[in-house]
């Protein structure tokens, strides 16, 4: 299964990023060979609006089942749900710890946005 | 002295709670004729807070937003990659539209292979007309969760009436609905505070005011002996300081019972109506050097 996170980094030790829109890179996760690539996020860093939606829908076309973040907002939710991309919820940690806590089940699946906007 | 036939006057300030809407309704009050009053602030519109009247007209406004028909799609995200403000988001399946966003292009529709993606009308908010003595206020208010404020601005401003002087209320700042408020004014009368903040937003204001190639005039309000010296900022950029509204705890007091100064503060309706003869002067283009270089008078 191909996990996406929501970093600072593009590696394990990465911190995740508190905001998704605007988070740096995402690491993506193959929890079947283990291996890990990342992508930049910055294009949307300027953007004056839709950059909750940019990151999810290069989210989207990445081809991951899941999506683990610090925070989703109501737009970049809906984009990820309509393409079938679960999203999770994590506390502050690096993308290993966030992983460790996916695969033992302690992260919480978000059923909707869990912040208003500009995230 | 009379209000002067048909001319247009903004006010704008670099930021909010400037004392813009204050005045721009106690102009409007002192214009001594018909005038129309077009509060463009449509996030925040208040200047209804003192110029009371019932409402005799709403009438909504929406901008054409897409609406795709999913039995057409295939899928190919060109409406997607095409969209600047990702209003519209294909991820491999028929694309995801989020009217709040929109700009109203009709780009999507035109770039989609298919044509799977037609038009419909998206309600952005409402503008109210009504009739407060002297003054007709047309107010625009932006739905909740609308990002568009422009067209609502545009459309408030075509409420102006010919032969009448008309002021705006503009959004504050410096963005897209501001800009969109000043276009077309004879002039613009930038309010600000004597603090640091407030001079640097008016720096900002300025620029812009000067990208549109607008003439603009400085209202500083709430002066009083710790406040910065707007006139060395104002002569440096060559504008002229046309009023200086002395910070007094009674203007504080009529604004929170929604009062207009003219009519709450003895000797104001003469402030306000130096105001207005300075703006009709510059909004004419009448406005002479040494009238320029004069400073405000305080009231008796
Ligand atoms: S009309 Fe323009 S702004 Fe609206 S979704 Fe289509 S391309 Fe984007
Ligand atoms: S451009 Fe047309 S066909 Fe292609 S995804 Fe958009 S709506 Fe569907």
């Amino acid at each position: 299964m191909r996990i996406a996170f929501a970093s600072k980094g593009d590696n394990r030790e990465s911190m995740l990023d508190e905001r998704f829109g605007r988070a740096a890179r995402i690491v993506v996760v193959d929890t079947d060979s283990g291996t890990v690539e990342s992508i930049d996020n910055t294009a949307g860093i300027s953007a004056a609006q839709g950059a909750g939606i940019q990151a999810a829908e290069r989210v989207a076309n990445l081809g991951v089942e899941a999506l683990v973040t610090m925070h989703c907002g109501p737009k970049a939710f809906a984009v990820l749900k309509h393409a079938g991309v679960e999203v999770w919820s994590a506390p502050s940690c690096t993308v290993g710890e966030a992983l460790d806590m996916h695969r033992e089940g302690r992260l919480a699946r978000l059923s909707e946005a869990d912040v208003d906007t500009h995230w | 002295m009379n209000g002067g036939g048909s001319f247009t006057v903004a006010v704008a300030s670099g930021k909010g709670g400037t004392g813009k809407t204050t005045v721009a309704v106690n102009l409007a009050r002192s214009m001594g004729t018909r005038v129309t009053l077009l509060d463009c602030d449509v996030e925040e519109p208040n200047c209804t807070l003192f110029l009371y009247g019932g409402i005799i007209t709403t009438r909504e406004v929406g901008i054409p937003v897409p609406e795709v028909d999913e039995s057409l799609c295939d899928a190919c995200g060109e409406c997607s990659r095409f969209c600047a403000y990702k209003a519209i988001v294909s991820v491999g399946s028929a694309p995801l539209v989020f009217p709040g966003m929109c700009h109203g292009c009709g780009g999507c529709a035109l770039v989609c292979p298919r044509g799977a993606i037609s038009e419909k009308e998206s309600r952005i908010g409402t503008v109210e007309r009504s009739e407060c003595g002297s003054v007709t206020l047309v107010t625009g208010r932006l739905d909740v969760g609308m990002a568009m404020a422009p067209p609502l601005v545009r459309a408030v401003k075509e409420c102006s009436r010919a032969g009448e002087p008309c002021i705006i209320d503009c959004p504050p700042g410096t963005s897209c609905p501001m800009i969109a408020a000043i276009r077309g004014a004879d002039m613009v009368l930038l309010v600000t505070e004597p603090t640091p903040f407030g001079l640097h937003d008016l720096g900002l204001a300025v620029n812009a005011v000067a990208e549109v190639g607008i003439p603009a005039g400085i209202v500083v309000n709430r002066t009083g002996p710790e406040g910065l010296d707007v006139g060395a900022f104002a002569k440096e950029r060559g504008i002229p300081v046309l009023l200086e509204i002395p910070d007094d705890r009674r203007a504080a007091e009529a604004y929170s019972r929604g009062e207009l100064l003219v009519d709450a503060i003895p000797g104001w309706k003469s402030l306000f109506e130096l105001l207005r003869e300075r703006t009709v002067a510059m909004a004419g283009g009448r406005m002479t050097r040494e009238f320029r270089q004069g400073r405000d008078r305080r009231p008796e």
